[in-house]
């Protein structure tokens, strides 16, 4: 039962991505605000890839991206999709599902 | 080519605007010349109005026919969706997209699936947009709906906020750019689009009238240009929108002097002997069963025996039963059809609108090249739309067909009364001219007459001529015209017999006359013959009684001589000398 819930939660690494548009205030506020989170309730769980737009215009179509910042949850499935700066805590919690882990 | 350097709110310049041509039918002359360069303009409309497709046919056209490339910003649809919706106009999205002509990029916005957390920007769209226009160096942008993102985005103030500069935005880049917007209920779009978009709207429409469904295009605004402010029917046809404007047609049509024969020879002898011009519009007006299309079919009969296209649009009759029909009056019109002089094209008027009819036809009339096309019965088609829609309507038909110096013929139905009181006294004043056909009733039957009411630019008859139908064809003959009025039918066949009568009449009388007369002659001949023959008898008469008193008288006196010689001998001598003279006389 114990093997099993590690298993499971081993295969459950978080793939986050984190598209900005440069690296302006609101995209570093954006990054250090996931960080956080991450490492408040996904130490050790997750990577964060920071896709900048402006050197990759060509990736925002593929997860669709409007707005940004724009956080993608790849990993674990369904993808989920956040927009903002994540300063709202609340909303991040809802947005990335974080919840439901612990 | 860039109207602007730099991205400040642009005054209207006083120079003509560079106009970026649509390629879409008709819209380019309502605009000048098409859509302002550079500028992004706002086309709104309801539910079916065909934002989509005309912003797919800007760009399509702008790909093909003007080497402009575009990109399809889509919210609504896939881009295999798109794609397979404008493949039914003919568009082949997939090629074009293929020779880096088009970009479709289709945005998703799931409401459902985007949490908001703090503050954000649409940078991501506008970097998508911008690559987009970037790799295949794009001059048109088209944004379909862009409404979409204030369902997909909960935070209305950013989405303004971002709206406005992404119009700026694409004013920088000089793209011209066409966003669609759901119509609003008492604004022009739901969310206030127009506010950012201010150099160009138009406005779709989708009208239902009398359960046909017309299409309305209006160019609301344009600043700085003049535009037609009217309301322009357009619709969406096999080869995608065409507008059809009422307004644009001119009235410097080249006219020919040339005449053509309709067919019926004294019908040519009414008008001037000659027929119609060619190239000009005719009206037949008539009642139910005067004997319009028969007049339209010989029409159309003898300009295919001349060897000209005809084309014959019917909206009541399908084609063989016309054919049949003439056929009865001794007009075989098949031959012709296997020809190709002769081609019948039958539509219900209430298959489709008006524009569609139009639309139709002018594609009919395109194709096929005719000399002569008879619309049989212009009025049937008349209902599909209100009066005003059908006069412009045939307005620009007739525009179309006169510019194109084809003769037109229209029968219109008039429903009973007096035939001049109908409504086509409107359509008639587009008309060259106008002969009618008429019921008389009278003495239980009814009969048709002819007449020309007008024949602008020849001289005509004034007569009204009776219109025989028979099985060898068509004819006009003299009605008969005297003090109790015009007389058709057996009125007019009675009233000759009854002159031919009064001949015959008046012909036996003189001969009766002649007889008695000779008779007279004869009887008082006889009466002198007689009469001689009387005088005869009496004059032997009258001889044989002289000659009997001479012997009696001679006797006596011979017998007195001898008595006297018996009785007295001195008598002797008298007696003898008398005697002697009355014998040399006798003798």
């Amino acid at each position: 039962m114990k093997t099993k819930t590690t298993k499971r939660r081993a295969a459950k690494l978080w793939q986050l991505r984190l598209y900005v548009m440069d690296s302006t205030p609101k995209s570093q506020t954006a990054f250090a605000n996931l960080k956080k989170f991450c490492e408040a309730h996904l130490k050790g769980r997750y990577r964060i890839t920071v896709i900048d737009l402006l050197k990759h215009p060509q990736l925002a179509k593929g997860d669709q991206i409007l707005a940004v910042p724009t956080v993608v949850r790849r990993l674990p499935k369904p993808v989920r999709t956040i927009i903002g700066n994540l300063s709202d805590t609340a909303r991040v919690l809802v947005g990335l599902d974080l919840r439901a882990v612990d | 080519m860039k109207t602007k350097a730099n991205g400040h709110k642009p005054t209207a310049p006083a120079t003509q605007l560079p106009k970026c041509p649509t390629g879409i039918q008709g819209l380019d002359e309502i605009t000048g010349g098409g859509l302002p360069r550079g500028r992004p303009t706002l086309i709104c409309g309801g539910a079916g109005c065909g934002k989509t497709l005309f912003a797919a046919e800007f760009l399509v056209r702008g790909a093909v026919q003007f080497d402009e490339p575009g990109v399809f910003m889509s919210f609504e649809e896939t881009e295999k969706e798109l794609t397979a919706n404008v493949a039914s106009l003919g568009f082949d999205l997939a090629s074009m997209i293929k020779r880096k002509k088009i970009v479709i990029d289709y945005v998703h916005v799931a409401a459902n699936d985007l949490h908001e957390s703090g503050d954000y920007d649409l940078e991501g769209l506008f970097v998508r947009l911008g690559h987009a226009i970037d790799s295949i160096g794009a001059k048109r942008v088209v944004m379909d709906t862009l409404e979409v993102l204030f369902g997909g985005l909960h935070n209305e103030a950013i989405v303004r906020a971002e709206l406005r500069r992404l119009f700026r935005w694409l004013k920088d880049k000089g793209v011209t750019a066409v966003i669609t917007a759901e119509r609003g209920r008492e604004q022009l779009t739901r969310h206030g689009l127009e506010e950012y978009v201010s150099d160009c709207v138009i406005l779709l429409d989708h009208r239902v009238f009398n359960q046909i469904a017309t299409r309305n295009l209006r160019v609301t605004k344009y600043r700085g240009a003049l535009h037609g402010t009217n309301e322009f029917p357009f619709l969406i046809g096999e080869t995608g929108i065409s507008v059809l404007p009422i307004t644009s047609v001119g009235l410097n049509h080249n006219m020919s002097s040339e005449r053509i024969a309709t067919g019926i020879p004294r019908l040519d002898a009414m008008l001037g002997g000659r027929g119609f011009f060619r190239g000009s519009s005719i009206l037949l007006t008539g009642t139910p069963g005067t004997g319009k299309t028969i007049v339209a079919a010989n029409f159309a009969q003898a300009a295919a025996r001349r060897g000209e296209r005809v084309l014959f649009f019917s909206f009541e009759e399908s084609p063989n039963q016309i054919i049949r029909n003439m056929h009865s009056i001794g007009l075989r019109l098949e031959p012709l059809v296997k020809k190709g002089l002769l081609r019948f094209h039958s539509a219900r008027p209430s298959l489709y609108g008006l524009e569609m009819h139009l639309a139709t036809m002018f594609r009919e009339i395109t194709e096929f090249q005719p000399a002569v096309v008879v619309m049989d019965p212009i009025t049937s088609l008349m209902d599909a739309g209100t009066d005003y829609e059908s006069k412009g309507m045939i307005t620009r038909l007739i525009d179309y067909l006169k510019a194109g110096q084809i003769t037109s013929l229209f029968t219109s139905l008039t429903q009973g009364g007096h035939v001049l009181q109908q409504s086509e006294a409107a359509m008639s004043s587009l008309m060259d001219s106008w002969l009618l056909l008429q019921d008389l009733e009278g003495n239980g039957e009814r009969n048709r007459v002819l007449y020309v009411l007008k024949a602008r630019g020849m001289a005509h008859s004034n007569q009204v001529r009776e219109f025989l139908i028979s099985d060898r064809g068509v004819d006009l003959v003299d009605a008969y015209i005297g003090p109790s009025g015009v007389l058709t039918g057996s009125a007019r066949v009675a009233q000759e017999d009854l002159e031919k009568a009064a001949v015959l009449a008046s012909q036996q009388e003189a001969a009766q006359l002649k007889r008695e007369v000779e008779r007279k002659r004869s009887a008082i001949e006889r009466q002198i013959s007689g009469l001689r023959a009387d005088y005869e008898i009496e004059a032997v008469e009258l001889r044989r009684i002289a000659e009997q008193v001479g012997t009696s008288t001679l006797m006596l006196t011979t017998e007195r001589t001898a008595s006297g010689i018996l009785r007295q001998a001195d008598a002797k001598v008298v007696a003898s000398r008398r005697v002697n003279h009355r014998n040399g006389k006798l003798n």
